[in-house]
């Protein structure tokens, strides 16, 4: 039969307590809770001091268990009323042993009035060793895992799959989407559509018709081509030069204009 | 003649490796579906899973067959209460603890036996609970094992105040690795309490 550990300081049981020692009352409270009530108290008692469950002295007991309830009391500890009432019912019982019994007519015999208590004695016993007994099986989470291949059913929320070539697409777009946004240098071109129309005045100085892709020159780039053709639009919005097509699709002619010439 | 004598037992052979097949594939899929169930799954709904009506019967057997293609391993199939599941065997526990030091807590004294009372006498009142334990039943050690699944109230009993009925429930069990009530461990009787203490008076 395993005692309580908890109820032994340095091997000695609670009872034998110094009085001169200061127990924080915290600690007191521990060593009570340690008890499962009153029942597993006097359990222990009588387990402790060897008594026998069937034939319970009484006295000695109620002795043992009121001067552990005293004892209690002294630290001014609150005691549970089950405590007290269990008190009250060593002390009944002992008196009923004490009183004489009246011999009645019609029963066999008295009932001993320890009777009840050694039942539940016994029964609260038995439930606490069966509370051991369940606490040793092995138990799921403590001494046991429980197996699950995690599957992705069990994943509540699909989550969409993305593959290598979403990814290879992705970064082609944000490559697509860099390009775009590269700066582009914006130089001033130092071209003036004045010097052009005056350049184009010039080589028109004979004051013959010169074919209109002859004032290009194709090798001097986009901007200069733009330029010159603004500086020839230019000359005609102003009357200096005359343009001519004499046919749809034919060449375009150009010549200086005749009020310049006239001049 | 010798035509037809050769080839009649020949497509019985063929029936014989498909149906061979077909159990084999059925096991596998038993296996997987165990593996990857939460929750224990029942004869019943195992018998879901086969293309042929099949008798619990049959699919124990597999089952069985199942759980000895898997002896010798640290994970085993076996029958609790709500059904068949796979888990770790306890002597893994100590190995697996390495990778999750955290401690699980232990159940007070007065929890486990609150609950020893509820599983060998239920169903139970609070009263019943606290005339065997001699002490009040704080309804915080009630609620902690109905946090926990293990027991649950399953009625009240006919009499003033109408006190709920507390049982044990079939999650118990199946965290006990148990398939019943009856596996519970049994009960010391009274008598061999009495025993040991005449033995302790000797």
């Amino acid at each position: 039969m395993p005692l309580i550990p908890y109820a032994l300081i340095h091997g000695e049981p609670l009872l034998e307590l110094p009085q001169d020692l200061y127990i924080p009352p915290d600690a007191l409270e521990l060593v009570l809770e340690t008890f499962q009530g009153p029942l597993d108290l006097l359990l222990y008692l009588i387990r402790k001091h060897n008594l026998d469950v069937l034939d319970i002295p009484m006295a000695e007991l109620t002795r043992q268990y009121i001067s552990y309830i005293d004892m209690m009391q002294k630290h001014r500890l609150e005691l549970a009323a089950d405590y007290l009432l269990m008190a009250a019912v060593l002390i009944e019982i002992k008196s009923r042993m004490l009183l004489p019994r009246p011999p009645r007519a019609g029963e066999e015999s008295d009932e001993d009035p320890r009777a009840e208590l050694m039942r539940r004695l016994l029964e609260y016993e038995q439930m606490k060793l069966a509370a051991q007994k369940l606490n040793e099986l092995p138990q799921a989470g403590r001494d046991f895992e429980i197996v699950q291949v995690l599957i992705e059913n069990t994943v509540r929320e699909r989550l969409p799959e993305v593959s290598v070539e979403d990814l290879r697409l992705a970064w082609l777009g944000l490559l697509a989407r860099a390009k775009l946004n590269t700066h582009h240098k914006v130089r001033r071109e130092q071209l003036s559509v004045r010097e052009q129309m005056t350049h184009i005045l010039r080589s028109l100085q004979g004051g013959e018709f010169v074919e209109f892709g002859m004032l290009f020159d194709a090798e001097s780039g986009v901007p200069k081509l733009i330029v010159t053709f603004i500086a020839i639009l230019e000359l005609a919005k102003e009357y200096l030069v005359e343009i001519q097509q004499s046919e749809t699709l034919g060449n375009i002619y150009v010549r200086t204009s005749r009020a310049i010439t006239a001049e | 003649m010798s035509e037809q004598a050769e080839q009649l037992p020949q497509s019985e052979t063929v029936a014989a490796v498909e149906v061979l097949h077909d159990l084999l594939q059925l096991k596998r899929v038993l296996e997987t579906a165990l593996l990857t169930a939460a929750e224990p799954l029942p004869v019943s709904e195992l018998k879901k899973l086969s293309d042929t009506a099949l008798d619990n019967r049959q699919i124990e057997m597999l089952l069985e067959e199942l759980a000895d293609d898997w002896q010798g391993r640290g994970v085993e199939l076996g029958r609790v209460a709500s059904g068949w599941r796979f888990r770790a065997k306890p002597e893994m526990q100590a190995y697996l603890d390495r990778l999750n030091p955290q401690k699980t807590p232990r159940y007070s004294r007065a929890v486990l036996e609150t609950l020893a009372i509820i599983a060998y006498h239920q169903p139970v009142t609070r009263g019943d609970i606290e005339e065997i334990r001699g002490v009040a039943v704080s309804a915080q050690i009630l609620k902690t094992l109905e946090a926990r699944g293990w027991v649950e109230v399953v009625g009240t009993r006919d009499t003033p105040g109408k006190p709920e009925l507390f049982a044990t429930t079939r999650q118990l069990l199946d965290d006990l690795n148990l398939r019943a009530l009856q596996e519970l461990p049994s009960l010391q009787e009274i008598g061999s309490l009495l025993e040991q203490d005449s033995a302790a008076q000797v």
